[in-house]
């Protein structure tokens, strides 16, 4: 049974609710991952096939958290691609997105999903501040590393 | 005609930029997806665009069939070419890629799974009038010391999920062979998602000869003669050469009529390479396996048949019909090829990665150099070591390995440390000059 768009609209919202850190769902045809963004993700697990890990592989291998956190960049970051696919604003076509310009996030708010072979990644802010620009265009490809948004910190 | 017009680069190093110059003499337009290490690599930067598909870890780019797809449907790409090595053998990037509208330039999916099976690649080889090494599986229950002493000794005991080298082991008697199809059993597991082992005769003294074979989409199925790659270390090939050296004609005539026969018995298509196994003591060769892909060293079958084997890959991937004949492929001299690796040799071949200070390749009209390294280029350490292939081509194979030796020697390289002076040992090496070495030469001759 697929999940409705309504059924991804509740577990989103359980998922604020609680302190859950990360939370998988996967049914035929459908997975869900969702990653807190002040956690450290160690790659987009879901798609992941069962392929073991090479040794070379071992250091350096998380994806850096979504924002560039440096005390020396000043007030402006930026909310980075966690992986390569398609940019999504909003969760359907027709529905609000996520986020605009000028509306406050919290590190967990969630400001955009990346699909990736029909797996939807949801990316966090994972910075506390107001977003300033949308650099990625809606159902784009975007790229590892890309800039998605900018933020100016709170 | 389903013909191609944006090609997606699933590779990198000198392969992705071998397949991004052939695109643009095709007309066909490039995107490579570079892990974050290469983004500002060579082949990235001559692609028309270039996307950050991962991190640097091959686990999380380019061994990721989904992230490649994704990527080349996102940057409006109509076919994926996987070069070799990572995703080129994977039956689920060739689905994957099929099930998005995609053509995978490779043969089908249930090809490249039936040739990554080896034990179904041997059984469909013996049905097809191929000549195999007497060898069977050995199932868990199965009396190994019965099996062993049936092949007789020394016997190898393969993982059926290995290939290219991988999950072999040699016993020499029967308490050494029960020792290791278990370890094996248990290791091929682990590496290959697969438990199935079995044992296949050892041959002492043996050279690897590989016919490269072209099928296309309409049925026609050719040879382009055959390679020597028997100089190597510990199953990987250092040194490649076409044609093989002292074959007979009845033994070549042989290798190159049973690989048609077999790429035509399993439905093959696209490019190829059938590998046998030529017992020196006896004559006699065998089957060993089928690879789904360009091979590392295609450019010496290039180089003596006048032919560009990549734009066929691509030429046959969009449903063209391969336009010549067996007749129409003819051979012109020799051509032999060395792998420049970034490994320090005198501390067991450890990969040396890093910055390179100086880089400077001598130029010379027999010299073919195939490489994406440049001054000031990095070697990153989680890929390869492959630095270049030096292609010698001359109308002799004494020529030829002139032209690599004094390539070798005239080679400006400051930065890392690299096999170069073993190349230069071995081209000059008078079994090496004798032609016919065999598989363990070269370990040998190290100690």
């Amino acid at each position: 049974m697929p999940l409705s768009d309504d059924d991804v609209r509740e577990i989103l919202r359980i998922i604020d609710e609680s302190d859950l850190g990360e939370l998988r769902i996967q049914t035929d045809g459908f997975a869900l991952h969702v990653v807190r963004g002040d956690r450290k993700i160690d790659g987009p697990a879901p798609a992941r096939s069962p392929r073991s890990r090479q040794p070379e592989e071992a250091p350096a291998t998380a994806p850096p958290p979504a924002h560039k956190a440096d005390p020396a960049d000043g007030p402006l970051t930026t909310i980075e691609a966690p992986m390569l696919g398609t940019f999504y604003r909003a969760e359907a076509p027709g529905k609000p997105p996520f986020v605009d310009v000028g509306q406050r996030v919290q590190p967990d708010t969630i400001v955009c999903i990346i699909e990736v072979m029909k797996m939807m990644n949801s990316v966090t802010a994972g910075v506390s501040g107001t977003i300033l620009q949308i650099f990625a265009a809606n159902a784009e490809l975007v790229e590892y590393g890309q800039p998605l948004f900018e933020v100016e910190r709170a | 005609m389903k013909r191609i017009k944006r090609v997606f680069v699933a590779n990198r190093g000198e392969i992705a930029l071998r397949i991004v110059n052939a695109c643009r003499e095709l007309g066909v337009e490039t995107v490579v997806g570079a892990s974050k290490a290469d983004r500002n690599g060579l082949a990235a930067r001559e692609a028309d665009r270039a996307v950050t598909i991962g991190p640097a870890p091959a686990s999380e780019s380019y061994l990721r069939d989904d992230l490649v797809v994704q990527a080349a449907l996102g940057t409006g790409c109509d076919a994926i070419h996987p070069g070799y090595g990572f995703l080129s053998e994977s039956p689920k990037l060739a689905a994957r890629a099929a099930e998005n509208g995609l053509i995978f330039i490779g043969p089908p999916p249930e090809v490249i799974e039936l040739s990554g099976d080896k034990l179904r690649a041997r059984d469909e080889a013996a049905r097809a009038g191929v000549p195999v090494l007497p060898g069977k599986e050995i199932a868990r229950d199965d009396d190994v010391r019965q099996a062993g002493d049936e092949i007789g000794y020394p016997v190898l005991v393969k993982a059926a999920g290995g290939g290219g080298g991988r999950g072999i082991k040699l016993a020499r008697d029967p308490d050494e062979l029960g020792n290791l199809v278990s370890l094996a059993r248990s290791e091929a597991g682990a590496a290959f998602g697969d438990e199935r082992v079995y044992l296949e005769r050892f041959v002492a003294s043996a050279r690897h000869v590989e016919v490269q074979i072209a099928a296309d989409e309409h049925g026609a199925v050719v040879h382009l003669g055959e390679r020597d790659c028997s100089v190597q270390r510990r199953y990987q090939k250092v040194i490649e050469e076409a044609p093989a050296p002292d074959l007979d004609a009845a033994t070549r005539n042989a290798l190159t009529a049973e690989a048609v026969a077999f790429a035509n018995a399993i439905g093959y298509r696209n490019l190829g390479t059938v590998e046998f196994i030529l017992d020196v003591d006896t004559g006699e060769h065998y089957f060993l396996e089928i690879n789904c892909r360009i091979q590392v060293e295609h450019p010496v079958t290039e180089a003596i048949t006048g032919r560009d084997l990549v734009k066929l890959q691509i030429h046959i991937a969009g449903g063209e019909p391969l336009g010549f004949a067996q007749s129409d492929v003819v051979f012109d001299g020799h051509a032999i090829e060395c792998r420049l690796n970034a490994e320090d040799v005198a501390r067991g071949f450890m990969p040396s990665p890093g910055r390179l200070s100086l880089f400077a390749v001598p130029e010379n009209l027999h010299l073919r150099v195939d490489t994406h390294l440049y001054p000031g280029a990095s070697i990153p350490p989680y890929y390869d070591s492959l630095m270049a292939k030096l292609i010698g081509h001359a109308e002799g194979r004494d020529a030829a390995i002139d032209v690599l030796q004094e390539a070798l020697e005239d080679l400006d390289v400051e930065g890392v440390e690299t096999n170069r002076m073993l190349l230069i040992s071995v081209l000059g090496h008078d079994d090496f000059h004798r032609g016919a070495v065999t598989t363990d030469w070269l370990e040998r001759a190290i100690v």
